[in-house]
């Protein structure tokens, strides 16, 4: 399976296609943006129902705030903004008026990650797995494609509590389809194999695959789990790997610092321990560029995730 | 308009609620006594006159909606919570102290707390989320908003008071405390946040001037809010941080710490004075 036979969709785009879904479904559903309506597809939702859109200007701290109020009252409120913004900027808003409060608000955080491209550091959300995972209540999910994007939208506004959904800006293939399941906190194994784990959010599943390929072709069956939901992180799912296959490899666009690496070293360590790698960046700013010339840059290919492989199939032995 | 309690009632709750701030903090053996002391009149006129409340459903749908965006005064807000009805008294001796709902910040889940609070700058837009969904459902409730004046040293404030004035939320009701001190000294020294009432008009906001400690003239400017449509309106509630005991008032290390055993004896017989006075 290569990107040129699969269709390249932004996961945003399946967010967008969620909110107005939920808009239909659902009249307590609104939406907040702080001036990046069109960018995060908040706008295909204020051209169905501009009476329960609420722009904010470029405010996240009060538009945080202002969704809380919202929530208390009853509503689902959706705050959407670019990942950095949401879960750096207002992450004290984020702590004390949403998770604090448990909240019913969504935070959609587009624009997660180095696929950002040519904006650079500033707008290349990094850290929000980590930011976000820490807080006590908060729910956080990385969709592998569009289609599960959407599934996450819906999903999201069927927990009572706040949720972080975060998203890609740049056109990714997709991997899924409409009837496969799909559910928050309950992870899905794409591949079954005995030799190790491969665990991997976001575009970084797709990458995966590929190395999953690869690895096959040299006799290695790697087992490979769609991550999608870091918090709260499919326990049963990493132990039962850990016994079964003995060494794991995360991988994710994402520092490794608090991401879902951590998460399951987190869990593996006070279970199961197993040797382990984990491909992401690696302490580390984003730069410009394109975004597969950043994928090769930070070394988030299906190439290195073999190298990381081999590795820990050494440490195993 | 509604009926007005009698003011000398009024005048005796406060010095009650005083007292009892003063044996909480003391009990507690920390807190914030300044800035709990300076607010007591505006809460007895809001809840004993203003809001529509109900203690025994608090979570009555169209009530008012009362936010203590500068959550260190919680100690004055759990008083006149406890005054009310909305849970027993005895409940207040245990502020601060493991276990108990009287958190040393307000923490949603304690009847009549609207929102957990004590990071500052967020009540505001809290109260705009709030307002917005009440005009979206059609709910007649208004809400009011209670910020400290360093508090306004806080961006989101401002954020807030441009979103307020942009939706031309005229349900909502900010109240500044204006005591003139934060917590480093007096504000215009720590930094000076100049003319308050002509920062919030070019903001776009109706404000009111009123001697905070004066019931009557805080019932006056409640109703005269309601009445201003089209734009937010702001009280600008001129305080006396630790108003009520002579050795508090106005002294800035009086913003974070609790009194002792032998202060809290010496500010109750001032109170008691006070009371006779009135009887």
């Amino acid at each position: 399976m290569s990107a040129s036979e699969l269709k390249m969709v932004p996961s945003r785009d399946g967010f967008g296609r969620g909110l107005v879904k939920l808009g239909k479904e659902n009249k307590d559903v609104v939406v907040l943006s702080a001036d990046l309506t069109d960018s995060t597809r908040a706008a295909w939702f204020k051209k169905e129902f501009p009476d329960r859109f609420f722009g904010l200007g470029v405010a996240e701290q009060d538009m945080f705030g202002t969704a809380a109020g919202m929530a208390l009252m009853g509503k689902i409120p959706f705050a959407c903004t670019f990942g950095v913004f949401a879960s750096g900027r207002a992450w004290d808003q984020i702590r004390v008026s949403i998770a604090y409060m448990n909240a019913n608000v969504k935070i959609a955080g587009t624009h997660g990650g180095i696929s950002v491209g040519p904006d650079g550091a500033t707008h290349q959300a990094l850290e929000e797995i980590s930011l976000m995972r820490i807080l006590p209540k908060m729910t956080v999910v990385v969709p592998c494609d569009a289609i599960e994007a959407q599934k996450a939208t819906l999903e999201a506004a069927k927990i009572k509590g706040p949720v972080y959904l975060r998203l890609g800006r740049a056109p990714m293939p997709v991997i899924t389809k409409e009837e496969d399941f799909f559910r928050i906190g309950k992870a899905n194994i794409l591949r079954d194999g005995k030799d190790l784990t491969i665990f991997a959010c976001g575009q970084m599943v797709y990458e995966s695959m590929l190395a999953c390929d690869i690895l096959e072709k040299e006799g290695v069956k790697a087992r490979l789990i769609n991550m999608h939901t870091p918090k709260p992180i499919d326990r049963d799912t990493i132990i039962k790997a850990a016994h079964e296959t003995g060494a794991f490899v995360s991988v994710e666009e994402h520092t490794i610092a608090g991401g879902l690496g951590s998460a399951i070293a987190e869990v593996a360590a006070q279970a199961h321990s197993v040797p382990m790698k984990m491909v992401g960046i690696q302490n580390k700013f984003g730069v410009s560029g394109e975004p597969e010339e950043l994928f090769e840059y930070f070394g988030l290919t299906p190439k290195k995730i073999v190298i990381a492989a081999k590795e820990v199939l050494r440490m195993k032995k | 308009m509604e009926k007005r309690p009698d003011i000398i009632y009024l005048q005796k709750k406060a010095i009650e609620i005083r007292k009892d701030i003063l044996n909480m903090l003391t009990l507690a053996g920390s807190g914030h006594t300044g800035g709990s002391l300076s607010i007591v009149e505006i809460l007895v006129s809001l809840y004993y006159y203003k809001l529509k409340n109900d203690p025994v459903n608090p979570s009555w749908p169209g009530r008012d909606r009362f936010l203590l965006s500068k959550g260190h005064a919680c100690p004055a807000l759990y008083a006149v919570l406890a005054h009310k009805g909305y849970f027993p008294r005895d409940m207040l001796w245990t502020l601060r102290k493991l276990g108990s709902p009287l958190q040393g910040h307000p923490q949603l889940g304690l009847a009549g707390v609207e929102i957990s609070s004590g990071s500052l700058g967020q009540g505001l837009s809290i109260a705009n989320g709030i307002a917005l969904a009440a005009r979206l459902d059609g709910l007649g409730i208004r809400v009011y908003c209670l910020l400290g004046d360093g508090e306004t040293n806080e961006g989101q404030v401002w954020e807030a008071a441009m979103t307020a004035s942009h939706y031309k939320l005229d349900n909502l009701c900010a109240i500044v405390d204006y005591n003139k001190l934060q917590i480093d000294g007096f504000c215009c020294e720590v930094k000076d946040p100049g003319d308050l009432k002509h920062k919030w008009e070019s903001f776009g906001w109706s404000v009111l001037k009123v001697d905070g400690h004066d019931l009557q003239a805080l019932m006056d400017s409640y109703d005269c809010a309601e009445k201003i449509k089209g734009r937010p309106t702001v009280i600008i509630a001129d305080t006396v941080k630790g108003k009520g005991v002579s050795f508090i008032e106005n002294k800035v290390e009086w913003h974070g710490i609790a009194p002792k055993k032998e202060e809290c004896e010496k500010a109750l017989q001032e109170l008691d004075e006070a009371l006779r006075k009135l009887a």
